[in-house]
Formats: structure tokens, C-alpha cells, sequence
């Protein structure tokens, strides 16, 4: 099928990672190329714009070196493609899918598009299987299920890499009968996106120190790798993690960091291309764009295995209304917020309990899934967390004094939670994570909380009284 | 292989969804044209001299210059028949029941071969005029539904077929329209989807849609064949309010559009609706719902044909003489389809990049929401109901602004209080219905006539709230006079008993008229009696310790549809609080 075209000495034009050539053949839109230098060297890249005598080629590497009377550019007559295997478990690859561990090459078993297609809605499952990730703030307050994409929105100098890390060595499904058989069915995709070198290695030590390397891809596009590699990365790793979610049947968690460096390198490539630029420069189609990464994660009825996204991507100057997290929020199925004010008071995860959301927690908690009282017990945290922060800001301007005795009690409330249920040592089940809850709650008098019933108020609240809890 | 192609364009510029062809034959605007060998469907939407610009609605990967284009002759159209309901489409109305795993490019509208239960209406030598009901169609998993002749066709009946099972395409009624013409009508006909079904005439705003959300039909509610808009930041509950709605509110039939938003969420109305009943007729939602998947992943220019596919498929249940509801989520993505597209067209950007002629686009949109009379002569109504994702939650931006203008309710969602897992996030001050004098009518018939009354009070005592609290910052919430506390307290009570309803509660997902006006009363009542107690010298900490206010406050869990009598004994354990509450304060001062 592949039809070897070559095209010598047509190029007229370089700028930034791309190459215009004069067209001399008829080739489709998004079609790879190879583009070899005068010393033989072969860089990947595709055609990205045609038009009646130019023919625009996005260079997928550094352009360094490419002159314009001695490069030649084959054109491969199909679109990026991806060889993948099930060998490919346990494997390093840089950002456009070529192998860099040293070892010997992946045994193809099937050539996929990178761009993948997208899933028929109509085909889908309903995502419902509940991940415990050991972090209460994610279990009981905002829980993972399997096929959900969960982006954590993190800063500068954040922790998000640590809890990635510690969410892909806990991560575990409840049933325990469930487990055993499909404890070999997991896989781990590590997607670097143009993150520095110490941080993928980081990564990399800690999964083979927990013995996860051999069920773990690692996809590296370092910082110092070209931006045009940088947004094809993602999808070279999506793809292989398709082929093991929905081909070899795995439950695949792919951890992607950082989605901030992936929308500048979208940014840096559009103004290369001359295109009208859209909120803070990002090209208007950015919405777009990132659902076609984000969309592939998912489940599809009759077919065992699932892909579930945790793209991590650093807020610039914390800025939760910068269009990559903003984007990305309306797009995910909700968000996990780091904060650096927690992060300052020592708490770890500092995670910011009320930005934060998973839509997909209705579908995978309560009676048959977790725990009957759980999404009541979730719900009454957030309320009496929420009102304990607006109480805090009274607070802060007529003192404690001003406030009424429930205000102070909330005020007590606030601070007891982050202390003993946002911090955390190592992990936590969700049961012991549920009790940590009730016993925040009680704290509080049983007629503020409205979220949970009268049978849920005696058998976890008022049961302490003979026990001597003062409240 | 290629001569099999027509050409009327050949390709020779492509830029993702849009490309540029040199026509041979004379292209239209708006017209309907199949791209490349693959027949990929687009829509030509710019023509200058022998060059046609044309958007694709398809994934255009492997299109090259010197691809023929094909014209079809039609306006970009969609057909409308009896298997749309209780279905999911994509954006142009091509199943997506009977495709494979993945969407993949070049799929073609349906040409399904089930068949119908038909029974004829009308005999020969009747005058079928334009939208003649002619017949109905008989599924069982769906409600009746009638075929039309299409509204650009009158004449005499020259035959009709019998009561039988019918396909969709298959003629079952020939008119005679005069001049030797003649008209072949089945159970469907196809519809250009950005041309509005013609009407008799449109009519006033009249009844409501009633949804069985407490915030919505008490306080801001909507009429039928009216519209509405609900902007709200990521994570403040558009989708879920929007589900919520096709679930429970009163229309007849329910098209739900899905533009440019998540699979899972798809899936999981897919999943719910085939076994929720629906509180009226109780029959599965499913049966009255028709979906439209646009996905964010798929095909940008399909996105933007999918409100107006969704908007013709309303209008031609309207025309039946239903009552039609259109959810749309979200009208941003939408707008940021034009966008993208206008984009690649090199088009001036106007305000936040958007093209020049957004706001004209969705007065188009909007204004196709009506009441009306239908050509068949019955009355039926199609209201919108479109979420809008302002970006970084700001309701300043165009999108949000252009829609403000074209709507009647505003349903603004609140981020902190979706923060605090209050639902529906609606803020009450930051919402405006303007259908609320039209609908008093309807609640007075319900046996409420002091309705209009109570909710000017609420609204006013969550106005002073938000003033309280703006104070109590400053000096103090307990420097605050009792009378004032008490305003608070009473909000408290409205916001925490009335406005919040979960959507996923069993009791209370969906909340009957009866009902809604059983709370408001007892809430009204609960007002009155604590101010006379705050009158009389009784402590604010002594209502608020009263035991009441717990079954006040949960009202909403505690008491479902089915005991509305429990409202009587929860009124008689009010105000007997309230009695000893003053009679054991009247002692005290004897003492």
C-alpha cells in the first residue's frame, strides 16, 4: 500500500518547524513524510496544509541543518502510524514512538493511526467501576473510576508528580475477588510531555522500586526535545494504550504530565503557521484539540479493558481561569486541585477540596459500589467544609469573637479537617477514610447536618455521647 | 473507479474541515456536496466566481487537490421520520446505533429497512394541504407519532394505502397537486436543516414547561415555546440540570443534543433513560427522547450543524402538534465551531475572536423556539433550553452577552455554591425569568393563588440575606439585631429546604406542583410564626434549637410524592412549636 514518492529539491521555503515545498505530487492532508538531510539524516514530519502549488510540512524534529537544495522529503502515502504489540509492556519510547531503552525493537503485531478514531458514543460503557487510589480526598470526596479521565490541576513546585506516583502504585479495585484476576490485566502508560529529564527518571526508579516497571510504557519527550515532537507524543502514547485497553484487554491508567507544556508547544506551532490567535494567544481550535486526547479515554461495552486519564498540568501563576485549565475543565470529568497554601502548612496532598470535582463519582458510589453512606457522607463534608471556609473569612476580619457559637465550630471544624483527613501518611482505605469523616462530624451538633438522615445521624454521630466525645 | 464519481469541483486547497474547489458546474450556497472518493459530506458555504468554499463534516485526513466534488443538488437536509425517536444520531442525524466501535468517516444517512405500523388518517379525494397529518404511525417502543406531508406541498389525494407495516421510504400516499404534478409522500421526508418549518401563525407564551424542579418552576420558570440559557463555569452543574430536565419536565418529546461535550456523559444517558419512567405517562424517557452525539472529538464542522439538525428535528415534532423540549449542551461549543471555521476562512475576527455575525447566528437559533399554531392546524411548541460555558466563568464574554439578549429565563450557575455540593447551583439573584406573569395563571389553577406573592418574598429575603452577610463581614454576625438574624435564618431555611433538590435522590429528583406548593406555604408559614416569636422577645437560638427545623430543612428527602398528607402533620408540628414555644416564654416573664 505504501508508495514510495520522493521529492527532491523542492523545498522553497523553512520557518521554525516547517518546511514549504512546491507541490509537484498529489498527496493527502496529514500524510507522513520523511525528510532526509544531505547527511542522510531522517527526521519524521506531515504534511499539514495544501494548497495549489504549496505543500506545507510540519517537521516533527529540531529543523537544524535543513537546507533547501539538498533535502529530500519521501512521502509515505499514509498517515503517522504506530507498530504496536503487546511486547511493548516494560519499554521506554521517545516522543514519536521509536524505542530508547537500548533493547532490541518491538515485535509489531499492528500499524495504528495516531490520531485513533473516535469512540462511538453509542458504544461506550457507562464508567462505573471505583478505583481505590488510597487518597481520601479522591476516594470518598471526589472519586476515580475506571474509563474516567481526571485531570489534576497542579502549580509550579506542587507535589503533583509525588501523587501521581503514589496513585499509580496504590491504585487498586475494591472487590478483592475481581482483583487477583485482574491484577496482571493492568497496565501503566507514563507519558512525559516536555518535562525535564529528572522528573521522568523520577518516575521511572519509583515504578521498578515498586516492581510495576514490567507492566509500565514510558513515553519521554524531554524538555529539551522539539515542540511539533512534543504534540504528538500524547498521541503515540494513546495509542498504544488503546491497543492494550481495547485489543489485549487491559485496564490501562495513563498519567500524562505536563499538559502545560503540550498547549504552549500548540501555541508555538499555530503562530508558526500564521493562524488568528484566540484566548492568550492559544489557537481557537485548542478546545478541540485537547478533547481529541482527552475524549480516548473510556470504556466500550462487551469489551474487557479500559483506558482512564490522569493528565496533570501545572495552572500558570496558579490561575485556574487560564484557558489550558480552563479548557481542559470543561472537557475532563473533573478536576483534583493542588493548593499552595496547604502545601505551605505541611499538609500532603495538598489537595484544595472544593474546586474539586469527579462527575463521574455519582455513577460509582453508594450501595453495590462502595459503601451505602458514602456519597451522603461525602456530600455533608462538602457542605460543612464549605461553610467552615466562609466562616473562616468572617473570621478573618471581626475575629472569632464576632462569630456565633456553630460559626466557631465550624471554624474548629475547618481546621481539624485539613489536619486529619485532607493530610495523610502513606495510604488510606476507604473505610478508614470514612471514619476519619464521621468522627470530623461529630464535632459539629447533629442539627446542622441537614445532608444526612436521621438513621445516618444515630448510628455515626450521636453514638458517641456514652463514649465521652465532647462536642 | 473515478468515472463512477460526478464531478462538478475538483479540490485545490484544504485546510482541516474547510477546502477550497474550482467548480465546473454551478455550485449554490448552502448546498449539500460529497467530497473525495470516499463521498465525505460537506456544505458549500462561500462561492466566489468558479471557486467554492466548503466545509467538511468528516474527518478530511487523505483528501488531496484534484479530488472530485460532487454537488447534490439539495440543501444540507436531514430526514424526518418515525425511527428518530428513542434513538441516538450523530450530528447530521446518521444513526449511530448501526455504526461499528469507532465513528469513521463517510458513514451515509440511514436507509433503514425496518418497518412501520401505519394507519392512514385521511381518504382518497380528500385535500391534503401542506402539513397534513395524513396518517400515524404505530411503534411500540415509542410514543404515536403522525406523518406529514411536507410543508411545501398541497393536493388531492389520488390514492392512500391501507392500515399495514410499512418502511419509512415507501409511498404510501400520491396527491394529485394540479398541472399534471404529481407528489409521492411517505412516512418521512427530508427537511433542509437551516431553513425554519413554516408555520400558520405563532402564539403567545401560555402554559409552562413545567420541569419538577423546584428553583425553575417556582421561582424562574419557563414557558412553553419559550428559551432559555444556563451559563455556568466547568464543574457547576450544566449537564447534570440539563439531564435533569429531559428527565422530568413535561414535554412530549425531548431532543437532546450533546455539541461538542464528553462520550461517558452520553453513555450514561443512554444508560438512565431506557429505565427511568417517565411521572407521567410511564412509559421508559427513552421512548420520547431522541439524542444527538456531537462529541468534542468529533468533526468540528458537524458540531456546527448539530443545533440546527436538533432544531429542525424539534420543529418537525412541533408540527405534529407536541410539545417539544430542546436541551442543548453546550451552545459554546457551538459558537467555538463558527469560530474555528471562520478561523480558517481568514474571516476579520470580531469580539474575543469570534466571527463578526455570532450574535446574528444565534438569534437564528433562539427565534425558532416558539408556541405555535402548526400548518396542520393543531398547537404545538418547541422551547429551548441551551447551556452556555462562559470561558473562566466570566458572563461578560460574547457568547454569554449575544445570548442574553435572545433569551427569556436566565438560569446563572454559581461556582461556589456548586462548590459547597449545593444543587442546582442556580444563583436566584444573578436569574431572571421573564415568563413569570405569563405562567401566574397556571398556578393559581393549581389552587396557589398567593404564589406570585410568596416568591417576590423569597426573592427579597435572599436579597437581604446576601446585604446581611455583606454587613456581617464588617461588624459581626452576632452584633446583628435579632430581627436581621432572623432574615438570615430564614433564607437559610429557603435556600437549604426549597432551592437545594438533588438530582439523584429518589424522593426528590423530581418535585410535582402540589408539592412545590406544599413547601413554599409551610416555608411561608414558618416565616410568619418566627417573626411574631422574634416580636414577642423569643431568642433566635431558640427557633433555631427547635426540633422542627430539622424536618423543615430535610422536607425535601423526608417527604415524597406519595405522602403529601405528611405536609399537614409537619404544618400541625410547626406551629404547635411555635405555641409552646411562646406559651412556655409567656410563663417565664409571669414567673
Amino acid at each position: 500500500m505504501k508508495a514510495d514518492v520522493y521529492a527532491d529539491g523542492a523545498a522553497t521555503r523553512l520557518e521554525g518547524p516547517l518546511l514549504f515545498l512546491k507541490r509537484t505530487i498529489n498527496v493527502g492532508l496529514n500524510e507522513a513524510v520523511e525528510v532526509e538531510d544531505s547527511s542522510g539524516r531522517v527526521r519524521l514530519g506531515r504534511v499539514s496544509a495544501i494548497d495549489d502549488d504549496t505543500l506545507t510540512i510540519e517537521v516533527l524534529e529540531a529543523t537544524a541543518g535543513l537546507g533547501l537544495n539538498d533535502t529530500r522529503v519521501r512521502f509515505l502515502g499514509e498517515p503517522l502510524t504506530f507498530a504496536v504489540g503487546p511486547q511493548m509492556l516494560g519499554r521506554v519510547f521517545d516522543g514519536v514512538g521509536r524505542v530508547i531503552d537500548e533493547g532490541p525493537p518491538v515485535a509489531a503485531v499492528k500499524a495504528l493511526r495516531i490520531d485513533g478514531l473516535s469512540i462511538n458514543p453509542a458504544v461506550r460503557e457507562r464508567p462505573t467501576d471505583f478505583i481505590e487510589t488510597g487518597i481520601s480526598t479522591i476516594d470518598i470526596m471526589n472519586s476515580l473510576v475506571r474509563g474516567q479521565k481526571l485531570p489534576i490541576f497542579s502549580g509550579a513546585g506542587l507535589p503533583h508528580d509525588q501523587l501521581a506516583i503514589q496513585i499509580a502504585r496504590q491504585a487498586r479495585l475494591r472487590h478483592s475477588d475481581k482483583q487477583t484476576t485482574e491484577q496482571d490485566a493492568f497496565a501503566m502508560v507514563f507519558v512525559a510531555i516536555g518535562v525535564p529529564y529528572d522528573a521522568a527518571e523520577n518516575f521511572r526508579t519509583a515504578m521498578e522500586a515498586s516492581g510495576a516497571l514490567e507492566h509500565t510504557l514510558l513515553f519521554l519527550n524531554l524538555a529539551s526535545d522539539s515542540s511539533t515532537q512534543r504534540l504528538l507524543c500524547p498521541r503515540y502514547a494513546l495509542t498504544a494504550a488503546e491497543y492494550l485497553a481495547f485489543e489485549e484487554h487491559k485496564h490501562v491508567l495513563v498519567i500524562m504530565t505536563d499538559m502545560t507544556n503540550y498547549c504552549e508547544a500548540l501555541r508555538e506551532v499555530s503562530a508558526s503557521h500564521g493562524e488568528v490567535p484566540s484566548r492568550k494567544g492559544f489557537p481557537g481550535y485548542m478546545y478541540s484539540d485537547l478533547a481529541t486526547l482527552y475524549e480516548r479515554a473510556g470504556s466500550i461495552k462487551g469489551v474487557a479493558g479500559s483506558l482512564t486519564q490522569l493528565p496533570i498540568l501545572t495552572m500558570p501563576s496558579d490561575d485556574i481561569t487560564h484557558p489550558i485549565p480552563d479548557l481542559t475543565g470543561y472537557i475532563t470529568e473533573g478536576q483534583i486541585v493542588l493548593d499552595r497554601e496547604l502545601d505551605r502548612a505541611d499538609i500532603y496532598p495538598p489537595v484544595k477540596v472544593l474546586p474539586c470535582l469527579s462527575r463521574l463519582m455519582k455513577d460509582g458510589t453508594g450501595e453495590g459500589f462502595t459503601h451505602k453512606d458514602h456519597p451522603d457522607l461525602a456530600n455533608q463534608l462538602y457542605a460543612a467544609y464549605a461553610r467552615a471556609v466562609h466562616v473562616r473569612v468572617l473570621a478573618s476580619v471581626v475575629g472569632r469573637e464576632g462569630l456565633t457559637e456553630n460559626d466557631r465550630l465550624f471554624l474548629d471544624f475547618g481546621d481539624a479537617f485539613e489536619k486529619q483527613f485532607i493530610h495523610q501518611q502513606g495510604g488510606r482505605t476507604l473505610e478508614a477514610g470514612m471514619e476519619v469523616g464521621w468522627q470530623l462530624l461529630r464535632m459539629l451538633p447533629a442539627t446542622e447536618l441537614y445532608r444526612l438522615n436521621d438513621q445516618q445521624i444515630e448510628d455515626y454521630i450521636s453514638q458517641d455521647e456514652e463514649t465521652g466525645e465532647t462536642t | 473507479m473515478a468515472d463512477s464519481v460526478q464531478h462538478d469541483a475538483v479540490i485545490n486547497w484544504i485546510s482541516g474541515p474547510v477546502l477550497r474547489a474550482t467548480a465546473t458546474t454551478p455550485l449554490h450556497m448552502n448546498e449539500a456536496v460529497k467530497v473525495g472518493q470516499r463521498a465525505l459530506l460537506g456544505e458549500v458555504i462561500r462561492i466566489d466566481g468558479d471557486q467554492a468554499v466548503i466545509q467538511v463534516y468528516e474527518d478530511t485526513t487523505g483528501l488531496k487537490p484534484g479530488d472530485p466534488v460532487s454537488a447534490t443538488g439539495a440543501p444540507l437536509s436531514v430526514k424526518l421520520g418515525p425511527g428518530l425517536l428513542g434513538n441516538i444520531f450523530d450530528g447530521l442525524l446518521r444513526p449511530l446505533n448501526e455504526q461499528g466501535r469507532y465513528v469513521r468517516p463517510g458513514i451515509s444517512q440511514n436507509h433503514n429497512s425496518k418497518q412501520y405500523a401505519f394507519s392512514p388518517l385521511i381518504k382518497q379525494g380528500d385535500l391534503a394541504t401542506r402539513g397534513t397529518l395524513f396518517g400515524s404511525v404505530h411503534r411500540d417502543d415509542a410514543r404515536l407519532q403522525r406523518c406529514m406531508s411536507p410543508p411545501n406541498c398541497d393536493g388531492r389525494v389520488v390514492s392512500i394505502k391501507p392500515a399495514g407495516e410499512y418502511s419509512d421510504e415507501e409511498t404510501l400516499c400520491i396527491l394529485d397537486c394540479g398541472d399534471d404534478q404529481v407528489r409521492e409522500l411517505s412516512m418521512s421526508h427530508f427537511w433542509p436543516v437551516r431553513q425554519p418549518r413554516p408555520v400558520l401563525r405563532r402564539l403567545p407564551i401560555k402554559g409552562p414547561l413545567f420541569t419538577g424542579q423546584r428553583i425553575l418552576d417556582s421561582m424562574f420558570p419557563i414557558g412553553c415555546g419559550s428559551r432559555a440559557a444556563m451559563p455556568g463555569g466547568f464543574g457547576t452543574g450544566k449537564t447534570v440540570l440539563q439531564e435533569t430536565l429531559a428527565k422530568w419536565c413535561d414535554a412530549d418529546v425531548i431532543i437532546y443534543v450533546g455539541c461538542g461535550e464528553r462520550g461517558n456523559e452520553m453513555a450514561s444517558v443512554l444508560h438512565d433513560f431506557p429505565s427511568l419512567l417517565d411521572p407521567r405517562t410511564g412509559r421508559p424517557l427513552m421512548e420520547r427522547t431522541v439524542i444527538i452525539a456531537n462529541t468534542s472529538n468529533m468533526p468540528v464542522a458537524a458540531r456546527e450543524a448539530s443545533i440546527y439538525t436538533a432544531v429542525t428535528v424539534g420543529e418537525y415534532y412541533r408540527d405534529m402538534g407536541l410539545r417539544v423540549a430542546l436541551m442543548a449542551d453546550s451552545t459554546s461549543r457551538w459558537a467555538e465551531a463558527l469560530r474555528e471555521i471562520s478561523g480558517r476562512l481568514g474571516e476579520l475576527p470580531g469580539e474575543g475572536g469570534y466571527p463578526a455575525y455570532l450574535s446574528s447566528r444565534q438569534a437564528d437559533f433562539y427565534e425558532r423556539a416558539a408556541h405555535v399554531h402548526s400548518l396542520s392546524g393543531n398547537v404545538g411548541s418547541l422551547t429551548i433550553i441551551g447551556a452556555v460555558s462562559p470561558p473562566s466563568a466570566d458572563f461578560s464574554e460574547p457568547v454569554t452577552t449575544h445570548t442574553k439578549r435572545y433569551v427569556h429565563c436566565f438560569w446563572g450557575l454559581d461556582a461556589s455554591r456548586a462548590q459547597a455540593r449545593f444543587y442546582p447551583a442556580i444563583h436566584p439573584l444573578q436569574s431572571y425569568s421573564q415568563d413569570v406573569e405569563a405562567l401566574s395563571h397556571f398556578w393559581s389553577q393549581n389552587g396557589h393563588p398567593n404564589w406570585a406573592r410568596q416568591r417576590q418574598r423569597f426573592l427579597a429575603l435572599l436579597e437581604d440575606q446576601a446585604r446581611l452577610e455583606r454587613m456581617a463581614r464588617i461588624i459581626g454576625k452576632d452584633a446583628l439585631p435579632p430581627r436581621q438574624q432572623h432574615v438570615l435564618l430564614c433564607a437559610e431555611l429557603i435556600n437549604e429546604a426549597f432551592l437545594r433538590q438533588s438530582a439523584f435522590s429518589e424522593t426528590d429528583r423530581y418535585c410535582s406542583a402540589e408539592r412545590q406548593i406544599a413547601m413554599m406555604q409551610i416555608i411561608t408559614r414558618f416565616i410568619k410564626l418566627s417573626e411574631n416569636a422574634i416580636e414577642l422577645g423569643i431568642t433566635l437560638e431558640a427557633i433555631s434549637a427547635l426540633a422542627v427545623m430539622r424536618r423543615l430543612m430535610r422536607m425535601g428527602e423526608e417527604i415524597g410524592e406519595d405522602d403529601l398528607d405528611k405536609f399537614d402533620q409537619l404544618r400541625a408540628e410547626l406551629d404547635h412549636s411555635f405555641t409552646r414555644l411562646t406559651r412556655s416564654e409567656a410563663e417565664g416573664h409571669e414567673s
